[in-house]
């Protein structure tokens, strides 16, 4: 039997202190009954003797401290898992709100997860095409890895995100695709975009969408990410699907952390976010990734827009020690009209290595990336140089690097031939009179003096370089 | 949490908390009251949970079986738990930390009405290809060898019986227990003046620049992107130590995994063996539960220690100790301790030099005429990471690390966006063995060592002053010999410093081959000196022997003494011709 409990002592902020409870335990999951018979989730924080620490997921307006009624359930935040979420709306407690039927769970998780053990992870190897070449070519996306996108306000990252899951596959097989998407505190706008941009290219019917809008409860934000992962997994691990979870946009999912821990009074760590906010991102990006024996795997894009485009704020810079690398947007590309923006020498995946070369894409595609980023940057280098003493005043050499990292903005990163929305969907080797990714950059390194490749191996400059026709 | 009536426990035993057991380590003691700190994720837990106290301290299981193992941060086997539990770590598993079940052949190596004291080894187990396990007489325990036995046993069978002079006797199997939290100990540490030798792990910017003596203290700081991991992998993987442990502290879970994937295939350049066959993995990733991450650097430096008694060399590699100091950050929070700098508690230097302080060269224990040994000699080096937030190296764990460590290995993020690995700034970084390791090089291995080196970071340091100048008016004019102090120093970096983690031939560059190398390119600048004045300069910079220079790190080894003599050939060759050209 449940018992209702009337002694709700004081509310604040998220928070909500309940008296002379029995038998509650940490992160049980609970439920307020208000005088209007509305009912509202929460759960247990903290116990303390029979007292009871309660955070709510929704707001604590009309909650009354005499007639409310709190129950609690005995177990944790479960979700409702099965197969038909696929094409599913859900709000962002995991209710349905598309205005279809109720999901009958074919299975009922936690929505906290158990960290995966080390020793059962399978690593991620696997090349992704997602038809964008700054990301194909030189920050190679793989399955079972974890990349967000730095961006900031006003930045396309949107766009990009919604391309790469209508278009990413994998080149080896065909296979069981799915996309979770998280809305963690963003405008209808900007989800309606997602949903309709997924109705358009066909992606909604393998995509399972949570929607946290800006209106909705804050708290409910900590909640959200959590579904969608716990829905991922299932997907993934009992379902055997390749799961893109695409998770939009984190820095709202940290202020709502920090909402909670400034109503529990923690001693605060940088700019206000509480000192186990590394922990707790790592909770949830560690729940991508591959396990030994299972068929599915868990790729994860999270999206965080930067306060003022700043790397080093402690949002970006968690995340960035616990993802495998980061795809960063940039301000200056993007006012050149460059679509995507991606800036990519701050960019970096680190399992690329794992994921090129022979029998996966190229064999040359390790040493030419190599080549390209240190020509770029060296061309980079030289740009400036001339900006400050003129063009005179650089050797021939170092004017062909500036002229090189001109081209490689406008022909490598640039990609916008599809209209104002869409990139090229462009394929790594040639294909069907589309020119591959590779191509280019091997047209592009042309400019460039023979001499000047160290990077690549001799064998392969006979086998690929361009002959005569330079395009 | 807090629990009643524990007045017998201990400070720092550990307890089991409520149905599903899970492990917890006594932190705090006010009357019977006893705070408990537990190492797993807590939902689940309420009020009226039993508590049961082990009546022991965090301890480590010591014996056969610790080589090619990955745990968690308090020591339990994560293969075994995945056996029992699955891909996922469940709560409140209880698995051995040694297979009670596998069978080890035990040779003994004293004999009967021996006197043997602690650290004496009584036998040894042949654990792997590369490990001989030396089982030793465990620390408090003296006597007489009554009985020793020879043949197949578990850790836990009898294998000897020591008898004291009181007639008390011990037994003695091949398993220890040792707390964590407490160093074993050792007869004396190694004088500062005998411990020179380096530690070569087959890293250029390392070996030549900065070394690390036997026995010492690194520490690798770094944004992230700049390439910290691989620094320390590369470090597990070639060091010339006996035995690695690995220790991944709040670390990416599939870092791990591309260690426990890559390192059995790796071949160990001493012996040819698997690498895996010297290495201990702990892995606590940032996923798994804070408290046992605190725990994990304890671990790792106990077991350590173990092998250090045995008589080895032994490294321990912490990636990364701040998430180390962000773990005590989150427990002393919610302790409600005063918090020091950054929400750091107070202890939190203390804490990190002990830790270091666990380092070092040493006499071990035992008796030193047994079995015709000298003093038996053991070392612990120690290299940790540190993360940094933002890459800025002024917060308190970076600072705290800085004044510890002997060896700061300093990664740049802007060398890293220059794809410039390993990212290892040779302006900010430094080893203060070095003046130690160049004299015993000098001595033993590569006469004229410290000249060289010593020139060739002067050249690196002239190039940093001449590109402030070519920052301001261009690289034309300059004069020829600061041209040729550019390009010089260009070789360096990009042909001797820049090295490729994922190539086999260049993954790895033993001492002789590093020193020829750099040999080589000096070489070049001798000649070149005197007659930068007299020629054209663009045909010096360009003459062919350099690309050859360019790619001599991608020479197999069975070849490059070969090559590398003929490159020094044509340099010599290539110089003299174009000065003959000049003059005539």
């Amino acid at each position: 039997m449940m018992r209702e409990y009337r002694t709700i002592q004081e509310v604040a902020g998220p928070l909500m202190l309940v008296r002379d409870v029995e038998n509650v335990t940490y992160d049980e999951l609970g439920e307020i009954e208000l005088p209007s018979g509305e009912r509202r989730r929460c759960k247990v924080l903290e116990i303390n003797g029979s007292d009871v620490l309660v955070q709510l997921f929704e707001s604590t307006a009309g909650i009354n401290l005499r007639d409310s009624k709190v129950r609690f359930f005995g177990h944790s935040l479960e979700l409702s898992v099965s197969g038909d979420m696929l094409g599913r709306v859900f709000d962002g407690m995991g209710q349905p709100t598309d205005g279809g039927p109720d999901i009958l769970p074919e299975a009922k998780r936690d929505i906290n997860g158990l960290p995966m053990n080390p020793a059962a992870r399978d690593y991620p190897n696997e090349f992704i095409q997602t038809g964008i070449s700054a990301i194909d070519g030189l920050n190679t996306l793989v399955r079972g890895q974890k990349l967000p996108i730095f961006s900031g306000s006003g930045l396309p990252h949107a766009n990009l995100a919604a391309q790469i899951a209508s278009q990413a596959k994998v080149l080896s097989a065909d296979s069981n695709f799915a996309v979770v998407f998280a809305a963690i505190g963003i405008t209808f706008e900007e989800a309606d975009f997602f949903r309709t941009e997924f109705e358009r290219t066909g992606a909604i019917d393998r995509t399972v969408l949570f929607i946290n809008l800006a209106s909705d409860p804050a708290i409910e934000r900590i909640a959200t990410p959590r579904m969608a992962l716990t829905a991922a997994e299932y997907l993934a691990f009992d379902k055997d699907m390749h799961v893109l979870v695409i998770l939009t946009d984190i820095t709202n999912y940290a202020e709502a952390l920090r909402e909670v821990s400034a109503a529990r009074k923690e001693v605060p760590g940088r700019r206000g976010y509480p000192g186990y906010l590394y922990t707790d991102l790592a909770t949830m990006y560690e729940r991508a990734g591959r396990r030994v024996g299972k068929n599915g795997s868990i790729t994860m894009i999270p999206i965080l827009s930067m306060p003022e485009d700043d790397k080093t704020h402690p949002i970006p810079d968690l995340t960035g020690y616990i993802t495998e690398g980061q795809i960063i947007l940039s301000r200056e590309l993007d006012r050149k009209g460059l679509r995507p923006p991606v800036d990519v020498l701050p960019s970096l995946s680190r399992l690329k290595d794992k994921g090129i070369g022979k029998g996966k894409t190229r064999e040359d595609h390790a040493d030419t990336m190599n080549q390209l980023f240190a020509a770029y940057a060296r061309g980079k280098e030289c740009k400036e140089l001339m900006t400050v003493l003129g063009e005179a005043a650089l050797t021939e050499t170092d004017k062909k690097y500036a002229k090189f990292a001109d081209e490689f903005e406008n022909t490598y990163v640039h990609q916008n031939s599809g209209g104002a929305k869409e990139y090229t969907n462009r394929p790594v080797v040639e294909t069907d009179g589309v020119k591959g990714t590779l191509e280019i950059g091997w047209d592009l390194l042309t400019i460039l003096p023979k001499a000047e490749l160290k990077r690549v191996k001799p064998e392969l400059i006979d086998k690929y370089y361009p002959n005569g026709e330079q395009g | 949490m807090v629990a009643d009536d524990l007045a017998d426990a201990n400070m720092f035993d550990v307890v089991r908390v409520g149905r599903q057991r899970l492990i917890g380590e006594v932190i705090e003691m006010r009357g019977d009251k006893a705070s408990i700190q537990v190492y797993e994720e807590t939902a689940g837990l309420g009020p009226g949970d039993e508590v049961v106290t082990t009546g022991a301290p965090l301890s480590v299981e010591l014996g056969p079986g610790l080589i090619e193992t990955i745990y968690d941060g308090i020591q339990r086997p994560l293969e075994d738990i995945m056996k029992i539990g699955g891909e996922v770590i469940d709560r409140g598993v209880e698995v051995p930390s040694l297979d009670r079940t596998k069978k080890w052949a035990f040779e003994p190596c004293v004999q009967k009405d021996e006197e043997v004291e602690a650290g004496d080894i009584l036998g040894i187990v042949k654990e792997t290809v590369s490990v001989e396990h030396r089982v030793m007489v465990p620390n408090g325990v003296k006597g007489k060898v009554k009985e020793i036995k020879s043949g197949e046993f578990t850790v836990e069978e009898i294998v000897c019986v020591l008898e004291d002079g009181d007639g008390k006797t011990t037994e003695l199997s091949m398993l220890q227990r040792w707390p964590v939290r407490i160093g074993r100990p050792y007869k004396e540490k190694k004088e500062y003046e005998d411990s020179t030798e380096p530690i070569i792990t087959g890293q250029r910017v390392i070996d030549t620049f900065f070394p690390l003596a036997k026995g010492g203290t690194a520490a690798v700081p770094g944004p992230f992107g700049s390439g910290k991991t691989v620094v320390q992998h590369q470090l597990a993987k070639w060091s010339n130590v006996d035995i690695v442990i690995y220790i991944g502290c709040g670390e990416r879970g599939n870092e791990m995994t591309d260690v426990l994937r890559e390192f059995p295939e790796l071949k160990d350049p001493r012996n040819g063996e698997s690498l895996m066959k010297r290495t201990v993995l702990i892995a606590n990733t940032s996923d798994m539960p804070v408290a046992a991450r605190e725990a994990s650097i304890y671990t790792g430096i106990t077991i350590a220690e173990y092998f250090r008694d045995m008589g080895y060399d032994v490294a321990v590699i912490a990636d990364s100790t701040s998430r180390w100091a962000e773990a005590l950050r989150e427990m002393s929070g919610r302790l409600e301790e005063m918090p020091g700098e950054e929400g750091y508690p107070a202890y939190l230097t203390s804490r990190l030099a002990q830790f270091y302080e666990r380092a070092g060269q040493v006499y071990t224990l035992g008796n030193e005429n047994l079995m015709g040994t000298q003093k038996r000699e053991g070392s612990i080096s120690a290299i940790g990471a540190v993360s940094p937030p933002g890459g800025d190296i002024s917060e308190p764990v970076s600072q705290a690390t800085m004044r510890i460590v002997k060896v700061f290995w300093a990664l740049d993020s802007s060398l890293a966006y220059r794809r410039h690995f390993p990212a290892i700034n040779w302006l900010n970084s430094y080893s203060l063995y070095l003046g130690r390791v160049s004299e015993w090089l000098d001595s033993n291995q590569c006469p004229g060592f410290s000249n060289v080196r010593q020139r060739a970071m002067t050249i690196l340091q002239d190039e940093n002053k001449l590109e402030e100048i070519v920052r301001l008016v261009g690289v034309d004019s300059l004069p020829p010999s600061d041209r040729l102090t550019l390009e010089v120093a260009r070789h360096i970096r990009e042909d001797f410093l820049q090295q490729n983690a994922f190539t086999d031939v260049d993954s790895f560059t033993d001492f002789d081959r590093q020193f020829k190398h750099l040999n080589i390119i000096l070489l070049y600048e001798e000649l070149s000196a005197p007659i930068v004045e007299r020629i054209d300069m663009d045909k010096l910079f360009n003459i062919p022997a350099l690309e050859a220079l360019g790619r001599a790190k991608y020479i197999p080894v069975e070849a490059y003494e070969k090559e590398y003599n003929k490159i020094e050939e044509d340099i010599r060759e290539q110089i003299s011709s174009l000065e003959r050209g000049a003059l005539a």
